[in-house]
């Protein structure tokens, strides 16, 4: 019963998108009040409607109702509670409905948040959310229904996939949709704008904290897919330049580069269409990546099913929304000419080229991840690009947006003359070099240049992005939540930076035989297998051995890795044992038995892996520091308010 | 300077960073391309002798082989037309098991055994690498059937 309730909730949603589409849209061309207030209330109708459904999905998934076909696919009698929950969104038809309520959320966050916009603006954005709604609940509905019946029922369930059986996977697809669904609302705002021919720096005002939301839910999302990574598939990296990886790190690049750009619009009225262009960009990625994720065009642990039939509709959807937002740019875009000039050496002249090292970026990445795919569908060869690849071309516009990040915090509108911050930036970059040397070469040894030069970028940023908020405080200045954004944001990054050059100059690995007993050297650290016993999960069992860690006879930490089977889908998986330090971490997993008592072990050591992930939330922190300034809280000007009211008139 | 001439110069150093970056990602794309061989290819010579590159095929039962307490492991891919053999150091991959496809990325060595670097089997036991299930299908050899639910 609950699957049918739920089934026809959804069909309901999609029925309320619809109306939410077309009077959003035409009721702000025609200047009706009542038909937007319609859109209005079909925002919050299908809101409900969606929130009921995806209820009515965790519900049957809490009942082990295995006669609905999506959980005997998914969950099984002995899934600990929690993980059915998760399980909702474990496989594809499942996470198309956590997106399409996570699109019904933002709509209705737009709707409630829209106090201080023009309703006509409002209107419009609504109206284009309710066409990707529709779109969406459409491709559910045709492709991909979760509430299919199965005849006769399956005594018990295939299992959630045990690699998403973990804390850290269970909440990382909403987070990842939370962001690539978020762009959705800066290309609504955009075409909205194209729609009405008018874009100002209130529009960009408005569009900002959207933008920024959706930017750092992404950053949680990408950062827990990649600790998830690093600790459950067993070979202890960070990051793989997975297509799938890739996906979601384009959108990201894009997204970065649209909140700064946007800052530009916002003060200054410049960059309008690039702007636009940046806001359609990033919806767009967002749905190439689903489309790459989805379509079984690439293998990995994401790619749930390969069904052509659901490749060529989110590639049809995707065609229409990129197609018509770009003919729309083409036929409106010469509207939103700026004439405001900035010298070569400005704020403007840096986020410049701060946007063009990221879409650069961006390309590389593109290249890399599509280029195959290509070859493989015009029936060439086989062929698969090598991280290589993207580990030495991602830095080529990487490094110097780092170097040019630390001025760039500094510099002044229209035109910078540095006069006040020259002594102290070139202060910093005294003490960031021998800080950096002291590092690389006092604490861990001399490893190569782009070690150092990667150091001295990260604590160059770090220093100049406190540089401005303590002068301000020293002085007695005011210190708004813009300010303080982005200087923790910015802080953040350099962390990550400092991880990631540490972690990827000094980690130490090594793959070696061990019997119980036995004592091994790695690292510096003495590592003893104590001993090797069976322990029994609710729903798996697994070998588990004891591995003691001694530095100079003296323990340092004891780790349980395991290596567990999965009693329904009788994959093996590893669990790795972590002992965690804020420098460090040291990094057991199990690998196969060899004969004789011995097991295969990848021992690891990685410095400074931490800083990864907590960089990343910080930068997360920084975003949601600067969306709490005040002027974004601050109602309609006057004149506004007046345009819009005598807008509603003529009505 | 004139604001004209700098700005001209600006122009040129961007174009000349462009081109080289163009250039630097060209080479370093080529460099890192890593192609896609079945055991028939490799068979016939048609893999090269002196780069790095992929062979997948499904291991038969019964051709792992691993010597007491050693990481060093040998084992045989298949396209059931042509074998190749391969041998790999190290910690192998969950999803490892005879009677399953894989994709070995290593370089072929002087004796005829491919040594590989790294050793792919990510998949569930209803799912093949699409290269392997490609190269299975030229053979005429059908993949496996499904598993006892129909996969969406």
């Amino acid at each position: 019963m609950a699957a049918e309730l739920g089934h026809f909730a959804l069909i309901l949603a999609f029925c309320l998108a619809l109306p939410q589409a077309f009077f959003g849209l035409m009721g702000a061309h025609w200047r009706r009040p009542h038909w937007i207030a319609l859109a209005n209330r079909a925002v919050a109708g299908q809101w409900v409607f969606t929130l009921f459904s995806f209820a009515c999905l965790s519900y049957v998934f809490y009942q082990n109702d295995f006669s609905v076909l999506y959980v005997a696919q998914n969950s099984n009698s002995e899934l600990p509670t929690f993980y059915r929950f998760a399980a909702v969104w474990g496989a594809h038809e499942g996470s198309l409905l956590l997106w399409l309520l996570v699109q019904a959320t933002w709509a209705l966050g737009v709707a409630a948040f829209s106090g201080n916009m023009p309703q006509q603006m409002t209107s419009r954005v609504l109206g284009v959310l309710g066409l990707i709604s529709a779109g969406f609940a459409l491709f559910i509905l045709m492709t991909s229904n979760p509430f299919l019946r199965l005849w006769p029922a399956a005594p018990d369930g295939r299992d959630l996939n045990p690699l998403l059986q973990d804390p850290a996977l269970a909440i990382h697809p909403p987070m990842l949709y939370i962001g690539y669904v978020g762009f959705s609302v800066p290309f609504a705002f955009a075409v909205a704008a194209m729609l009405e021919g008018k874009l100002d720096s209130l529009w960009a005002r408005w569009v900002r904290p959207w933008a920024t939301v959706a930017w750092m839910f992404l950053t949680c999302g990408i950062a827990l897919g990649s600790w998830w990574a690093y600790y459950e598939l067993g070979w202890g990296g960070w990051w793989f330049w997975d297509p799938v990886e890739n996906a979601s790190f384009m959108p990201w690049l894009i997204g970065t580069a649209l909140i700064h750009s946007l800052a530009v619009t916002e003060k200054r009225g410049l960059f309008k269409s690039w702007t636009l262009l940046l806001s359609i960009t990033a919806f767009s990625l967002s749905l190439l990546g689903t489309f790459l994720v989805r379509s079984g065009v690439i293998e990995s642990v994401h790619a749930f099913a390969s069904d052509p039939g659901r490749g060529l509709f989110i590639l049809s959807f995707l065609g229409v929304c990129v197609g018509g937002a770009l003919a729309l740019y083409a036929w409106r875009a010469p509207l939103f000419r700026s004439n405001a000039g900035f010298a070569a050496v400005s704020r403007e002249s840096f986020l410049l080229f701060n946007n063009m090292l990221l879409v650069g970026a961006t390309i590389v990445i593109l290249l890399g991840t599509t280029y195959p795919m290509f070859m493989d569908a015009f029936g060439l060869d086989k062929v698969s690009v090598g991280p290589p690849y993207f580990e030495a071309m991602f830095l080529v516009p990487m490094l110097p947006m780092v170097f040019l990040l630390a001025p760039g915090m500094h510099a002044a509108w229209k035109k910078a003359s540095f006069d006040s911050t020259k002594k102290i930036l070139g202060l910093l970059l005294g003490v960031a070099i021998v800080l950096a040397l002291a590092v690389s070469v006092g604490a861990y040894g001399w490893n190569s240049v782009m070690t150092v030069v990667g150091l001295t970028a990260a604590f160059w940023v770090a220093g100049a992005a406190l540089v401005d908020p303590i002068s301000r405080w020293r002085n007695g200045h005011s210190l708004p939540a813009s300010i303080i954004g982005m200087s923790v944001a910015h802080f953040g990054l350099a962390l990550f930076i400092i991880g990631a050059t540490t972690v990827e100059s000094y980690k130490e690995e090594t793959d070696l035989s061990l019997k119980p007993g036995q004592t091994t050297e790695h690292a510096g650290f003495e590592f003893t297998m104590t001993k090797v016993e069976d322990v029994d999960g609710p729903n798996y069992q697994a070998v588990q051995s004891e591995v003691v860690i001694t530095r100079d006879g003296e323990q340092v930490a004891v780790v349980h890795p395991q290596k567990r089977v999965y009693r329904v889908q009788k994959n093996a998986m590893t669990e790795a044992g972590i002992d965690a330090h804020w420098n460090r971490d040291l990094f057991v997993a199990m690998g196969e038995p060899l004969g004789e008592d011995a097991w295969s072990l990848r021992l690891q050591y990685k410095p400074m892996v931490r800083f990864i992930w907590l960089g990343a939330a910080v930068m997360a922190l920084g975003g949601l520091i600067a969306i709490c300034d005040r002027r974004y809280r601050k109602r309609v000007t006057v004149d506004e308010g007046a345009a819009a009211a005598a807008g509603a008139k003529t009505a | 300077m004139t604001p004209r001439r700098r700005r001209m110069t600006l122009v040129a150093l961007i174009v000349l960073g462009v081109g080289a970056a163009t250039a630097f990602a060209l080479t370093a794309f080529q460099d890192n391309l890593l192609y896609f061989y079945s055991p028939s290819d490799v068979s016939a010579g048609k893999a090269p002798a002196d780069r790095v590159f992929r062979v997948g095929g499904m291991v038969p039962e019964g051709s792992f082989t691993r010597e007491p307490g050693s990481l060093e492991a040998h084992f045989v891919l298949t396209d059931y037309a042509h074998n190749v053999k391969v041998s790999y150091t190290g910690v192998l991959p969950d999803l490892f098991r005879e009677g399953q496809g894989v994709i070995a990325r290593g370089r072929m060595g002087a004796d005829g055994v491919f040594v590989a670097e790294e050793v792919l089997a990510k998949h569930d036991e209803n799912y093949m690498p699409p290269e392997v299930a490609d190269s299975l299908k030229k053979q005429h050899q059908k993949p496996p059937a499904d598993g006892p639910l129909p996969t969406t």
